[in-house]
């Protein structure tokens, strides 16, 4: 190690130095949740907090109970149904958006802010005015309805800014080749465009689907008489606390980072054969 | 490639360089306007949704804050009662009462809602600075550059709610900080700072916020382009005077979003403070959540809407201080 500098070392104590601000930083961000997953393990006579008493999946099987305070079930299906179809309408929209946004037209400023406020309005202004709009004019709220109209708003502009990335570094000659050889835009679209972007969909799409699953606040107001499962989580919250809470937690971050997972490898599959 | 440089050859009599035929067809990139699928079609959807669930509730906040509160809901109506009853208490206007000019309760929990975040925000900015100059930075691999970049970015991607909830068998007076704490011999009785207190509450917002911070700040610092770093060692600057005089200044747009993205976010907040903070503190948010719950529209909207400006007014302030269009 004749070959150490002074700068050198130096350079390695800085990494070394990040390195093990980073590992504290980790901890910080993970470690309530890994203190959750554990204790959601407590055994049937344990509480919300250490010491565990014994390691069962007790809480697990209150969970699936049908004796379950509310129904965290129907709650469960609701938000996959919600999130599917703002998954879709999400990818459907930023791409159209983003295609639209490929050439200039008249109020496209005002239309790309407008996008972008989705981004900036606090979700309880949104669910305020929609719910006493809704109220006013006699129409009942729903998860399906003012619930769904919410979210898209909320996600729309997250898939637009991967979608206008994703058309950022398209490049147009392979169309304009498609049309000097008598390609009609439907034709153009379905044969080149769309197996380019399809990966950008679907990463506009998985932000759609997670934003949308756990998404609270925008949904406060605007559900309706059915719960979706965050609102569910908040209601049990204001009953007593039990480790079933943390057991749904736990499910629920589990459930959330392998429909990740399963995003990214989609999206690993179609990015290979696009290119 | 050969086109690109014999048009630079062309350039050395001193001459313009003549366009190559490459640089037309960059600029082509935006497609010709008869080509494609028209731009009515393609916008109107989404313009049509915007329109419905964002601008049409936004105008309904404006508008009903002048309503007129009834029994059963509210009536049309353009009184600034409401207004009144926001910005002046009781004893307001009266010097002989012991309330003259305190601000009302209304706007005394937004300005903690602001101080909060203000104080959020800073400790996000302290903490997660670093961690985006060390995965744009210091690290060098690629492959670790987005390994590490997106186990960072994993929370923000779970329920922030379940997030918020992990935090409860941290805290409390037998919760697993203070447990530690004592069994380590650092403290030997729990003490308060990690009960159900302004500081954990405090924490808890850092620790759910400060990831959204940490993707635009990482994604400004990794376009820094590395000849200019460089650059500037070579003509001798100190690592400090390369990080002032360089990486801070073009880092501040990424962390001008963060910082407003995070803003917007804790303005609204309401959940985290019933969950970590037993309700113990009002924000804004729990305000229009209440005066909704009572049926008083038309306060729950004028809260909403004095929200939104101190809100609008933050982000310009951010926006100042950072010029984001300068910058990129």
């Amino acid at each position: 190690m004749a070959s150490w500098t002074p700068e050198r070392r130096r350079a390695t104590w800085i990494k070394s130095g990040y390195s093990v601000y980073y590992a504290i930083f980790l901890v910080f961000i993970y470690g309530p949740m890994i203190a959750m997953f554990v204790l959601s393990f407590q055994g049937p006579r344990g509480g919300t907090s250490f010491p565990m008493r014994g390691f069962s999946l007790h809480w697990y099987n209150k969970l699936i109970e049908p004796s379950m305070v509310g129904d965290m079930q129907g709650a469960l299906g609701r938000s996959l149904i919600l999130a599917i179809i703002v998954m879709i309408i999400t990818a459907l929209f930023s791409t159209m958006l983003a295609m639209a946004f490929r050439k200039r037209f008249w109020g496209s400023g005002v239309l790309f802010y407008t996008i972008m406020a989705g981004l900036m309005v606090p979700g309880i202004l949104l669910s305020l005015g929609l719910a006493t709009l809704m109220k006013q004019m006699g129409i009942p709220t729903a998860w399906w309805s003012s619930g769904l109209g919410v979210h898209v708003v909320w996600t729309l502009p997250f898939g637009f800014l991967v979608m206008m990335a994703v058309f950022n570094r398209f490049d147009s000659l392979l169309e304009e080749a498609a049309r000097d050889m008598g390609a009609n835009e439907w034709t153009v679209f379905k044969e080149i465009t769309l197996p380019l972007i399809l990966p950008g969909m679907v990463a506009a799409g998985l932000f759609g689907f997670t934003l949308s699953y756990d998404e609270f606040p925008r949904t406060t107001l605007l559900s309706g008489e059915f719960n979706t499962l965050p609102l569910d989580i908040n209601a049990s919250m204001t009953q007593r606390i039990r480790p079933t809470l943390f057991a749904l937690g736990t499910a629920s971050t589990v459930f959330s980072i392998f429909l990740i997972a399963l995003f990214v490898v989609i999206y690993m599959i179609l990015y290979r054969r696009s290119r | 490639m050969q086109q690109v440089v014999r048009a630079e050859h062309t350039g050395l009599i001193g001459s313009q360089p003549s366009r190559s035929p490459l640089a037309d067809v960059s600029e082509t990139k935006i497609v010709n306007r008869g080509q494609g699928f028209p731009v009515g079609w393609l916008i109107a959807p989404a313009t049509l949704w915007l329109f419905i669930f964002l601008v049409i509730p936004l105008a309904g906040i404006i508008v009903f804050s002048f309503w007129q509160s009834t029994r059963s809901g509210m009536v049309p109506d353009f009184t600034f009662k409401y207004y009144g009853e926001y910005f002046i208490s009781e004893g307001f206007l009266d010097p002989s009462s012991g309330k003259f000019l305190t601000p009302s309760v209304f706007m005394r929990t937004l300005g903690s809602t602001i101080f909060f975040a203000g104080e959020v925000m800073l400790f996000c900015l302290i903490l997660g600075y670093p961690v985006a100059y060390f995965l744009a930075m210091v690290v060098r691999s690629f492959q670790w550059k987005m390994a590490l970049f997106l186990l960072c970015m994993v929370p923000f991607w779970t329920s922030y709610l379940i997030r918020a909830v992990a935090w409860l068998p941290m805290l409390g007076r037998r919760g697993l900080i203070n447990n530690l704490l004592v069994s380590t011999g650092i403290i030997d009785k729990p003490i308060s700072l990690f009960l159900y207190s302004e500081f954990a509450y405090t924490m808890a917002l850092v620790q759910l916020y400060v990831v959204l911070c940490i993707g635009p700040m990482f994604f400004s610092l990794a376009k820094i382009d590395r000849s200019i770093l460089e650059a500037a060692r070579d003509l001798g600057a100190t690592p400090f005077q390369i990080f002032r005089e360089i990486i801070l200044p073009l880092s501040l747009p990424g962390v001008a979003i963060g910082m407003i993205f995070i803003f917007v976010l804790l303005m609204g907040e309401f959940a985290t403070a019933v969950v970590v903070y037993g309700g113990k503190i009002g924000t804004a948010g729990t305000v229009i959540l209440s005066y909704y719950g009572t049926a008083n529209y038309p306060f729950a909207s004028v809260n909403a809407l004095m929200l939104m400006i101190s809100m609008m007014i933050g982000v310009v302030i951010i926006l100042k201080i950072v010029n984001i269009r300068k910058e990129l």
